[in-house]
């Protein structure tokens, strides 16, 4: 990495600008991944940032937005990093309006803070993101983070309705609003949401919420192998019942499990449980915990990250077995373990554990077999002795296209230069 | 104006006739007429000529032309738009995708359809219910417009409420690029590696490039539906019983709100028996019988509650139909009871509609100008219809600037200009009171991103010119700068 240090007068002028409480240096624990940032600023106010942001541009300064620190480790190492910029102080709810369903809420604010907020007048945003008490609403949006509400309630592109975003040239810019349904100019919500921090720096993000649930069951659905499983998700998404949540789990010793998740009326329920036991076969059908829903976040609790390896995958819904088969074959031939969380959207997460070398052969080979049906492999997390991988696959023929956004907004590579797909 | 040079010489003409055939090219002046304006019709603008290529390669041909002779573009579908978004530009060519009208693929397991961009949107729907699927998308034009011009004014509908305007349903888009590449975004598939360049391709409004292929979302009929009618003695009532609906942790599939003057307008038009009253609410609720039938009941108290003196729920599709056709065409209706009228579709938070409609009532009265009012309720999604008579001199001018005074109003109130019809040409102005300057800028510097010689769908959405300053490669000049009227920045 590049090994140049932040020149004490620029360290001065970031200390003007947030005070000098807030600007020290950074630590080995601010890497991201084997890249060592100089120094840490966390700004107070958008202004600070923004501010921050252009200080950095113009001496030529890598930086690295920072909200929770949860997700960092996703995408390609930075091929330089000179600062992390904080979101930390930035953590204000600026206005639940209830009555209209929306929230306005600073970028550093946790997920576990938003919440609770919301749920004082019975209302959420309706996401499942993992670690909600540490991640934040400018982190979640920035790795565009779902779960299995997004089945029913969309990705964070339909709920979220207005961000500001700082860019590198210090203008602070806003897009969208603070109502539901608005198409005046374009949409750069949805152009911020998954972009890594590669293209400003979110601020403040305006969201539509749902009501919470009157109340919610979850069933559990046992299948004797993945084509059975396959066959009930698919019979579920072709059928009148209206669930939140569908997923299945999978792994390389026990037979598939499907849950699926019911909000609503406790006569609503009651029927649809009704209808759910005349799908399946009846005998499969159990009342399941809720807490089955943190399957997903369940896969990144392991003991070693140097022997364990995190994916995502998209597929469509129905190369649920054909993936599922796939994975199984590949995980014997590398002689790695394997375990996955599949939901009906398509979206799936696949956690990987054996030796580097290994690892690397079976992303490697799933990434073709999927890249070979039209669907993708993403890497969240490889150990770190693991050969290089790039984290995203290959790019399509938008990849130009995209560059010439970055290139419109990030002209100088400054923010998280090279974390992001095919180099950008 | 716009430099007279490059334009139209016989030799483009003849190239343009080479890739669309005879029957694809529209140049005499009698003919071009059709295309002056789409559903915004004091505006016109007569284009050089029209294009009506029959497949993506033809587009992409044409797209190449346009790049290389500098010639401005204005893709159009339906032409049912209200703002103004396919509106013809000085010495620019239309490009009509109405033959480009075909269904390509319906994956009903996956819930995909792929379609081309002359598709009219009620056509996906015909063509996959016989498997109890719908495309949900229902602007009120549904039966004419195309998905095309859907996707570029993010268009959305009674139903969005519950499932999303346009951009919910696009997962993937083949797109023509301003400079004749062609590109997929997004795609089958949920996240794709990459920014989300579908995303901001829905709803830019033909400034981007013209989309060749859609893939769409479709959706399961829910096991049923059920509308209720309930009349209030004003909007106000009605607003608060909406109010009082959202607050019980409920999500319709659609509230609407109508005024009296739009319920008189409707039964003039289509005599869906309406109770006469000072706001109807429309509401209707999907899902399994079980759990709609709970919340019917308790939809019903809070109506009652807050002042329904009549509540009525439709007893068979066919009283359904009859209550959405009221509905749906309000706009037209309105025909019934003036000669002329302005619609606009801002959008204010729900809470602020008692003071926006009264403020709208102190606005009309002091003109002297009638404004009818049907809303999609549960969104605050305006649609203030104002009234009038061109014959009568000064009168056009005077409702115009009403209605822009109502869309400040929303601004004011925290809203948006607008909620489905896009800016276009009409709301250009607007856009500046909506957004600051660096907000602009920076949608203009994606805009620079896909489009840096501003071809496609010029003089569209930004209130002033304004040029990319960077271009990659050689610099050239746009037509504007040339002309004297705008100065690189």
């Amino acid at each position: 990495m590049n090994p140049t240090s932040i020149p004490l007068s620029a360290e001065q002028k970031f200390q003007t600008i947030v005070g000098p409480d807030h600007v020290r240096p950074a630590t080995s624990a601010d890497s991201v991944m084997a890249a060592q940032p100089k120094l840490i600023v966390e700004p107070g106010t958008e202004k600070e940032l923004a501010e921050a942001l252009r200080l950095s541009n113009e001496a030529g300064l890598a930086v690295i937005p920072r909200g929770g620190g949860t997700k960092l480790a996703w995408g390609n190492p930075p091929s330089r990093a000179d600062l992390v910029l904080s979101t930390a102080r930035l953590n204000q709810i600026i206005e639940h309006a209830w009555a209209d369903l929306t929230v306005t809420v600073e970028a550093g604010c946790t997920i576990q803070k938003l919440q609770q907020t919301l749920a004082q007048h019975g209302q959420r945003l309706a996401l499942d993101a993992l670690w909600p008490e540490k991640a934040t609403v400018g982190g979640i949006l920035s790795t565009n983070e779902s779960g299995a509400l997004r089945l029913r309630f969309g990705a964070l592109r339909d709920l979220i309705i207005g961000v500001t975003i700082a860019l590198p040239d210090g203008t602070l810019a806003s897009s969208g609003g603070k109502v539901v349904k608005n198409v005046a100019g374009y949409d750069l919500p949805k152009l911020i949401t998954g972009a890594l921090g590669t293209l400003g720096i979110i601020t403040r993000a305006s969201f539509r919420l749902h009501p919470l649930p009157l109340n919610t069951r979850t069933f559990s659905v046992a299948a004797s192998d993945v084509e059975q499983a396959q066959k009930f998700v698919l019979a579920v998404q072709d059928s009148k019942l209206a669930h939140t949540s569908l997923q299945s789990r999978f792994c390389d010793e026990n037979s598939p499990v499907s849950e699926i998740l019911f909000e609503g009326t406790i006569a609503g329920l009651a029927a649809q449980e009704k209808q759910l036991r005349t799908l399946a076969a009846p005998a499969n059908v159990v009342e399941a915990s809720a807490s089955i829903w943190a399957s997903r976040e369940s896969l990144w609790s392991f003991s070693d990250p140097e022997t364990t390896a995190m994916a995502k995958f998209s597929i469509l819904p129905t190369a649920m077995t054909r993936t599922i088969e796939s994975l199984g074959q590949i995980a014997r031939g590398q002689k790695v373990c394997w375990k996955a969380v599949h939901f009906a959207t398509g979206l799936g997460h696949i956690r990987l554990k054996g030796e580097p070398g290994a690892l690397h052969a079976a992303l490697e080979l799933l990434r073709k077999d999927l890249e070979g049906h039209s669907s993708s492999l993403v890497l969240l997390h490889h150990p770190a002795k693991m050969l290089p991988l790039d984290a995203w696959g290959s790019p399509g023929d938008s990849l130009p296209l995209m560059k010439s956004v970055k290139h419109r907004l990030d002209p100088a590579n400054t923010l998280n230069p090279g974390r992001f797909l095919a180099g950008i | 104006m716009l430099p007279d040079k490059p334009m139209m010489n016989p030799s483009i003409l003849h190239e343009l006739r080479a890739i669309v055939g005879e029957r694809g090219l529209i140049s005499s002046p009698e003919e071009l007429h059709t295309y002056e304006c789409d559903g915004l019709t004091n505006f016109r603008v007569m284009p050089r000529a029209v294009l009506l290529p029959a497949s993506a390669e033809q587009v992409q041909a044409i797209v190449r032309l346009c790049y290389r002779e500098k010639i401005p573009f204005v893709a159009r579908g339906s032409g049912t738009g209200l703002s103004g978004g396919a509106l013809p530009v000085e010495n620019g060519i239309v490009i009509s995708l109405a033959r480009m009208n075909r269904i390509l693929e319906v994956d009903f397991p996956n819930a995909r359809a792929v379609v081309e961009p002359g598709v009219i949107n009620l056509d996906v729907t015909a063509r996959i219910q016989h498997n109890d699927y719908f495309y949900a998308p229902d602007p009120s034009s549904q039966s004419v417009c195309s998905i095309g011009g859907n996707v570029a004014e993010n268009s959305g509908g009674a139903h969005c409420l519950k499932y999303g305007f346009t951009t919910t349903h696009v997962l993937g888009l083949e797109v023509v690029l301003p400079d004749g590449e062609m590109v997929h975004l997004g795609g089958k598939t949920l996240d794709t590696p990459g920014y989300d360049l579908a995303g901001v391709f829905v709803g830019s409004e033909g400034t981007l490039g013209i989309a060749t292929k859609i893939i769409l979302r479709i959706v399961k009929r829910p096991e049923c539906i059920r509308t209720l009618l309930a009349a209030f003695p004003s909007t106000n009532e009605a607003g608060a019983a909406v109010s009082g609906i959202i607050a019980a942790g409920m999500l319709p599939a659609a509230i609407e709100m109508m005024d009296n003057l739009a319920i008189q307008a409707a039964e003039a038009a289509v005599h869906p028996n309406y109770p006469n009253c000072g706001g109807l609410l429309l509401v209707e609720l999907d899902g399994p019988v079980a759990e709609v039938e709970a919340l019917m009941t308790h939809v019903d108290e809070i109506c009652r509650s807050n002042g329904a003196w009549e509540i009525r729920v439709a007893q068979s599709d066919a009283e359904r139909a009859l209550v959405w056709k009221g509905r749906k065409s309000a706009f037209a209706a309105v025909g019934r009871i003036s000669p002329n009228y302005i619609v606009q579709d801002g959008v204010i938070p729900r809470t602020a509609l008692p003071q926006v409609m009264s403020e709208i009532d102190r606005l009309s009265q002091e003109n002297g100008l009638r404004v009818a009012n049907v809303f999609h309720a549960g969104d605050g999604n305006l649609h203030p219809l104002v009234l009038y008579d061109r014959r009568i001199p000064g009168q056009e001018e005077a409702a115009l600037a009403l209605s822009y005074k109502i869309l400040e109003l929303c601004i004011a109130a925290g809203g948006s200009i607008t909620g489905e019809h896009g800016v276009g040409e009409e709301k250009k102005s607007m856009m500046s009171k909506m957004f600051a300057e660096p907000d602009l800028n920076t949608m203009h510097l994606v805009r620079c991103a896909f489009d840096p010689l501003q071809l496609s769908n010029p003089t569209k959405v930004f209130p002033t010119p304004r040029l990319c300053g960077e271009t990659p490669g050689e610099y050239i000049p746009h037509p504007l700068e040339t002309a004297g009227i705008a100065e690189r920045f």
